[in-house]
């Protein structure tokens, strides 16, 4: 048989399997000074010292970021946010599509500045493009919002949606008046696309929430537009009453909030008035229903 | 004349009826999200459908005192069994969870019929799929527009005035340590003590007393677009991470290829944050090697209230990742035996061809 033979052994032993070493978790790329990597054995009881948890909700990554690790994808998401406030209308949304590559620095005392390199999408488009933004999360005593800096996101910002907005804008000035009856989307995902302009309007208002209550503890979504009502235009801006129900992934908590917001295709959406709803207790009892 | 006749007119009319039934009795239709009354019904049909593969079994209770069931699905062998588990809608409000569910079992018992290797996979393991486990949460979620976001289950808290635990907390793994809130109104509260919850006893008591048997336990939610391997706490590391993340990484790679759509790969507290008391990190912790949690579509737009026409392509996605798991759970263990079988020839071979000869 010979050396051959030796060798197809050798080949056939390397396939067989249940390799059970215990493994150390290779570094983050981060340097995370907290979760050191450990061995670990499934057998060992639980460790459950509630000490702990502050510690790891505290120290963040600093350095370069994995980009599909969390505090990428949050300061990412606050340039979402951010995009939406400044260039977003009924007929223009954007999504984040990709963090490509990150980068975190502590600034003194004041707070963490992330650079970040992005894909961003023009939902209503389908367009996308890469992005260069800077966050600043300030730390202080009292909360402070994020502070944005976008560059090389021209293209996308020139989308031209002008005739759809004016359109729009022309028909509710004058004509109809908007109440919606449904929430958006509704249970089952669906929106009238009559009102779809307007669920887009309630994201970007919401946007500007959105955007002043992130932190790096947070990761927020449009939950919901529980509904939209259309007041007296006011200085050629239409004029809109809101209720939202937001979503943050980090809590999975549900802040609803109203708004009192306007928006014109040349004045884009200008925020008013905010007021956060206060969280609702389920108190009374529920018949068992089968 | 007049009996020909009329046995005539009965055949006719027996046809009639025999027909009515069959078109009355209409297809269920998996694209559409649907209320529990509905999901129980289709569980007891399909085990009427499939007498030979499909068993129901009730194995536990809700705070409601709602029987919580799966479905057994298999074909019958002597040979002692594998397993692999899967449960949908831990979390009330995401109704894609438990569409997931309904369409996985549909596929498998199709699929099986032409498709060899899922033959293979029937033969030698079982599934059991939980379509609603918080069947008390799930209801709620569809009793009125303003309870569709409801996450927990419905357990009064300790004074009776807010409800609800979180399912995916109230395990015993590092039970109350990280990601978790001891205050009865938030939406990660992890109960009263580990397992404290009767939906979460069903499954481990379920799970635990069968452990040695499970090949991988797949646990379904929304939204997210993520594939989440153990530990949710960030100091504890999986004995088999580098394969979890290897296995993990090439279901992301199958869901892409459905549909295009990008899932991401990772620890809880490396993609989303820490957490304690998950389903899946029990199970990893009762040595079950390969355990993942899904987090379906979407990224935040629709988030929870993903439309009805998402519902089929995310389900393609999901059943091409969720399957490359289970294919390599079988196939590490199936085949596996093969080739440890040739492995041990060869060496005898080798071993009476040593003795005596060159190696050269």
């Amino acid at each position: 048989m010979g050396l051959r033979g030796v060798i197809v052994l050798v080949g056939l032993m390397g396939t067989t399997w249940s390799f059970n070493a215990t493994t150390i978790r290779p570094e983050a790329v981060s340097t995370d000074t907290f979760a050191r990597p450990e061995t670990t054995e499934e057998t060992t009881e639980q460790k459950g010292a509630v000490a702990e948890e502050e510690a790891v909700e505290d120290v963040m990554a600093t350095g370069e970021l994995n980009p599909s690790h969390y505090p990428a994808q949050r300061a990412a998401k606050v340039v979402q946010h951010y995009l939406n406030t400044r260039y977003g209308s009924p007929y223009k949304l954007f999504g984040l599509k990709q963090v490509q590559s990150g980068n975190a620095e502590d600034v003194a005392d004041s707070g963490r500045k992330y650079q970040l390199d992005i894909s961003v999408h023009e939902i209503i488009s389908d367009t996308k493009e890469n992005c260069s933004a800077e966050v600043f999360f300030p730390r202080g005593v009292k909360q402070l919002s994020p502070q944005v800096q976008v560059s090389s996101c021209e293209e996308l910002l020139k989308i031209d949606a002008n005739s759809e907005e004016e359109a729009l804008y022309q028909q509710y000035k004058t004509n109809k008046t908007l109440r919606t009856e449904k929430r958006l989307p509704d249970s089952y995902g669906h929106i009238d696309p009559e009102m779809t302009p307007f669920w887009h309007l309630g994201i970007v208002a919401s946007s500007f929430i959105m955007l002043n209550e992130s932190t790096e503890n947070t990761l927020y979504n449009v939950a919901q537009v529980a509904n939209i009502t259309q007041l007296t235009t006011e200085n050629d801006q239409l004029k809109f009453d809101c209720h939202v129900l937001l979503h943050d992934m980090v809590s999975q908590e549900i802040p609803q909030w109203k708004m009192l917001f306007t928006w014109s295709p040349a004045g884009g959406v200008k925020v008013l008035h905010t007021e956060q709803l206060p969280h609702v207790h389920d108190c009374e009892k529920h018949p068992k229903t089968n | 004349m007049l009996s020909v006749v009329g046995l005539s007119f009965a055949a006719l009319l027996l046809t009639v009826g025999a027909l009515t039934l069959e078109s009355n009795r209409a297809e269920y239709d998996y694209y559409k999200y649907h209320p529990m009354d509905e999901i129980s019904s289709w569980m007891v049909q399909m085990e009427k459908d499939h007498p030979d593969m499909v068993t129901m079994v009730d194995y536990g209770r809700t705070y409601e005192k709602r029987t919580i069931s799966l479905l057994k699905i298999g074909l019958k062998t002597e040979a002692k069994k594998k397993a692999v588990w899967m449960d949908c809608g831990i979390h009330a409000r995401e109704w894609i969870a438990p569409a997931f569910c309904q369409y996985f079992v549909r596929q498998i018992l199709h699929a099986y019929k032409t498709d060899d290797k899922m033959a293979a996979m029937l033969t030698n393991m079982d599934f059991y799929i939980t379509p609603v486990l918080n069947i008390d949460g799930y209801i709620f979620s569809w009793k009125d527009s303003s309870t569709r976001l409801w996450r927990k289950n419905r357990s009064p808290g300790p004074s009776g005035d807010c409800y609800g635990v979180d399912l995916n907390r109230n395990f015993d793994a590092n039970w109350g340590t990280v990601g978790v809130s001891s205050n009865c109104s938030s939406n990660i509260y992890c109960g009263t003590g580990p397992i404290s919850e009767p939906e979460a006893q069903a499954v481990a008591y379920f799970v635990g007393s069968r452990k040695e048997d499970f090949l991988c336990f797949l646990t379904i939610h929304s939204y997210g677009q993520l594939l989440l391997i153990p530990y949710g706490h960030p100091n504890f590391t999986a004995s088999n991470y580098d394969e979890l993340m290897t296995v993990g990484q090439g279901a992301a790679e199958a869901i892409w290829r459905v549909h295009g759509k990008k899932y991401t790969v990772g620890t809880s507290p490396d993609v989303l944050y820490a957490n304690s008391g998950s389903s899946r990190d029990w199970a990893r912790l009762q040595e079950i090697p390969l355990t993942f949690t899904f987090e379906l579509r979407d990224n935040g737009t629709y988030g929870f209230e993903l439309p009805e026409d998402q519902i089929q392509p995310t389900c393609e996605e999901a059943y091409s990742g969720a399957l490359h798991i289970i294919a390599y759970a079988h196939d590490k263990t199936f085949n596996g035996a093969a080739a440890a079988a040739a492995a041990t020839l060869w060496a005898v071979l080798l071993a009476a061809g040593v003795s005596g000869a060159n190696l050269m």
